[in-house]
């Protein structure tokens, strides 16, 4: 199966492509000079604790940040507003209990929300909903009030709405943020299934990578500006790890998950939300961590 | 009661009114809709408010005083549309540019010592003199709002329920919300024709937040907005005619009650299917 993917990757355009690419808001730095490359079909994570940039890398993706230095391509151009091949699955906010819309409408939105005039589904786009809306299960509660369904249902429709355009690469931020753990194992495994069946690559945003585990093939942790990028098992290690924080960290293996646990003084992130990640399958090395000031 | 209601529709003032209150009704339901889904209340009462300082003031210039509303409202709508859209500023910026406007108003009104019944009508709705010349303004008004607000309507309903996902789809939510703003102020000015300044809430407001309450469905609720808006514009103006109250006194008097209606009344239906169900 390995072999498969790197010659599919071999002969279509990567995901997506930072080159030194360096995004700041005024004088701000989010983060600078990020490399990586993500081939289709992959998982990644997008780890680092509150206000490091994970959302802000998303916003770049859809077009909606502009870089201030270096390049990226997504699925093989520069990013720009609409990109129909993009899929958008935001964190459960919740809806206004009489907000009047159906997930149906939720899901439909997603297909032509964007597009001018009054405009009524044609009969193939209501026949793709419903398909939409049978992936995710959420036909027996499409037509009810969507701020009377609880957050997982709710969850399933965004996801519904984001896949029913057929995209090759979602962006998931914090979906699972405000969700029980039944409902956070569901909606990992509706988009990770997705990924495996259609060849459709995930970036995944989290604080707490648990959930994701099964299925992130590789992780971006960022930092400070900073930020380390590879195989999952490559990132996580004491030594990525100690000079992302710039400050002595260590990476422990306990029941075959890794813990980051760092000393509360000093390294800047926050011991309230320890990482948890699985053990490596027996690689190392290998990561690419980049570093400014 | 009929008899005397037949024999007012001869009249062409009266005919003018009806046509007048349908033109506003339309303009009011669909607008309203979104009004209530993006919480835009304040803002309704800040265009009001604005454009009547506008048509005194164009009053005093000798102009006429439908334009003078129209362009205060216009002129209030890019100020805050270029001051705050975020929600959070939102609220304040209004604030602040109604309070402004108003001061201008209350000079303008000293000012202008000649009519005060032209102010007063402003104030509280003068649809019962309605011309024919307004009647056409009172169309093109109509017209671009109805043609505008169907033009943006799928990314203007994605903006208003779903604004993040809007904007990762592409949906210029941010031009979507100025024009929205001008659109209103037309509709706002349209509006202040029947139920006057004070009470331009009540075609504004009620009809979207009695929809809300009906359905479930957007284009319904959409559908159901215009049909109050119309019921109570027409309604308030055959019972005034009849009973020689004013009209907006009925026209807010009806709204209100679909309103508490369909507060009271959908839960109910929606109980009773539960228990057959």
């Amino acid at each position: 199966m390995s072999i498969d993917g790197s010659n599919a990757a071999l002969q279509e355009e990567p995901a997506m492509c930072f080159d030194r690419a360096t995004l700041a808001y005024g004088d701000r730095v989010v983060w600078s000079e990020l490399s990586m490359t993500v081939p289709q079909g992959e998982f990644l994570a997008v780890l680092g604790p509150n206000g490091s940039g994970k959302t802000s890398l998303l916003r770049a993706l859809l077009g909606l940040a502009p870089l201030a230095g270096g390049t990226l391509d997504v699925l093989g151009a520069p990013p720009r507003r609409g990109n129909p091949a993009i899929g958008y699955v935001p964190q459960h906010a919740g809806f206004d209990r009489d907000v009047p819309l159906r997930g149906r409408d939720l899901v439909g939105l997603g297909l032509d929300g964007h597009r001018w005039g009054f405009g009524r589904l044609s009969k193939a786009d209501r026949l793709r909903v419903e398909e939409a809306l049978d992936d995710v299960e959420a036909r027996p509660y499409a037509d009810a009030p969507i701020g009377r369904l609880s957050g997982g249902e709710q969850q399933r429709l965004r996801i519904a709405q984001a896949l029913v355009g057929n995209p090759q690469l979602l962006l998931c931020d914090e979906p699972l943020a405000s969700l029980d753990m039944r409902y956070q194992q569901e909606i990992t495994e509706l988009i990770g299934s997705w990924s495996r069946r259609r060849r459709g690559t995930v970036v995944f945003v989290t604080h707490d990578v648990n959930p994701v585990l099964n299925f992130a093939s590789r992780v971006v942790f960022v930092v400070n500006g900073r930020w380390a990028a590879g195989k999952t098992d490559e990132v996580l290690t004491t030594e990525t790890m100690s000079g992302l924080y710039e400050a002595p960290v260590e990476v422990l293996r306990v029941r075959g998950r890794i813990v980051v646990v760092g000393e509360a003084s000093g390294a800047g992130f926050d011991l309230d939300e320890p990482h948890h990640f699985p053990a490596p399958a027996g690689a190392h090395g290998g990561a690419h961590a980049g570093s400014h000031s | 009661m009929i008899e005397q209601l037949a024999h007012l529709l001869g009249y062409s003032f009266v005919q003018n009114m009806l046509i007048a209150g349908v033109l506003v009704a339309v303009v009011a339901g669909l607008t309203s809709r979104f009004v209530v889904a993006r919480g835009m209340s304040f803002a309704v009462h800040a265009l009001a408010e604005v454009g009547f300082t506008g048509s005194v003031g164009f009053l005093l210039l000798g102009l006429s005083p439908v334009f003078g509303l129209l362009t205060g409202s216009m002129v209030t709508a890019l100020v805050i549309g270029s001051l705050g859209l975020r929600i959070r500023e939102r609220d304040s910026v209004v604030g602040l540019v109604m309070a402004f406007g108003l001061g201008l108003g209350v000079l303008f009104l000293s000012l202008y010592s000649r009519y005060a019944t032209e102010a007063i009508a402003l104030l509280f709705g003068a649809i019962t003199s309605v011309s024919s010349g307004d009647l056409v303004l009172l169309t093109v008004v109509a017209v671009i709002t109805t043609v505008g607000l169907g033009v943006m309507y799928r990314p203007l309903t994605f903006a208003t329920v779903d604004p993040i996902v809007a904007e990762a789809r592409g949906v210029p939510v941010r031009l979507i919300s100025i024009l929205f703003l001008m659109l209103l102020a037309a509709a706002v000015a349209e509006a202040v024709q029947v139920v006057g300044v004070l009470l331009i809430l009540t075609l504004l407001i009620t009809p979207g937040a009695t929809a809300e309450r009906l359905t479930a469905q957007p284009g319904q609720a959409t559908a159901w907005s215009v049909v109050i808006a119309l019921l109570a514009t027409e309604g308030g103006i055959v019972l005034a005619l009849v009973t020689a109250a004013p009209v907006s006194f009925f026209v807010t008097t009806i709204a209100f009650i679909c309103y508490v209606a369909a507060r009271v009344g959908a839960p109910a239906v929606e109980r009773l299917r539960g228990l057959r169900g």
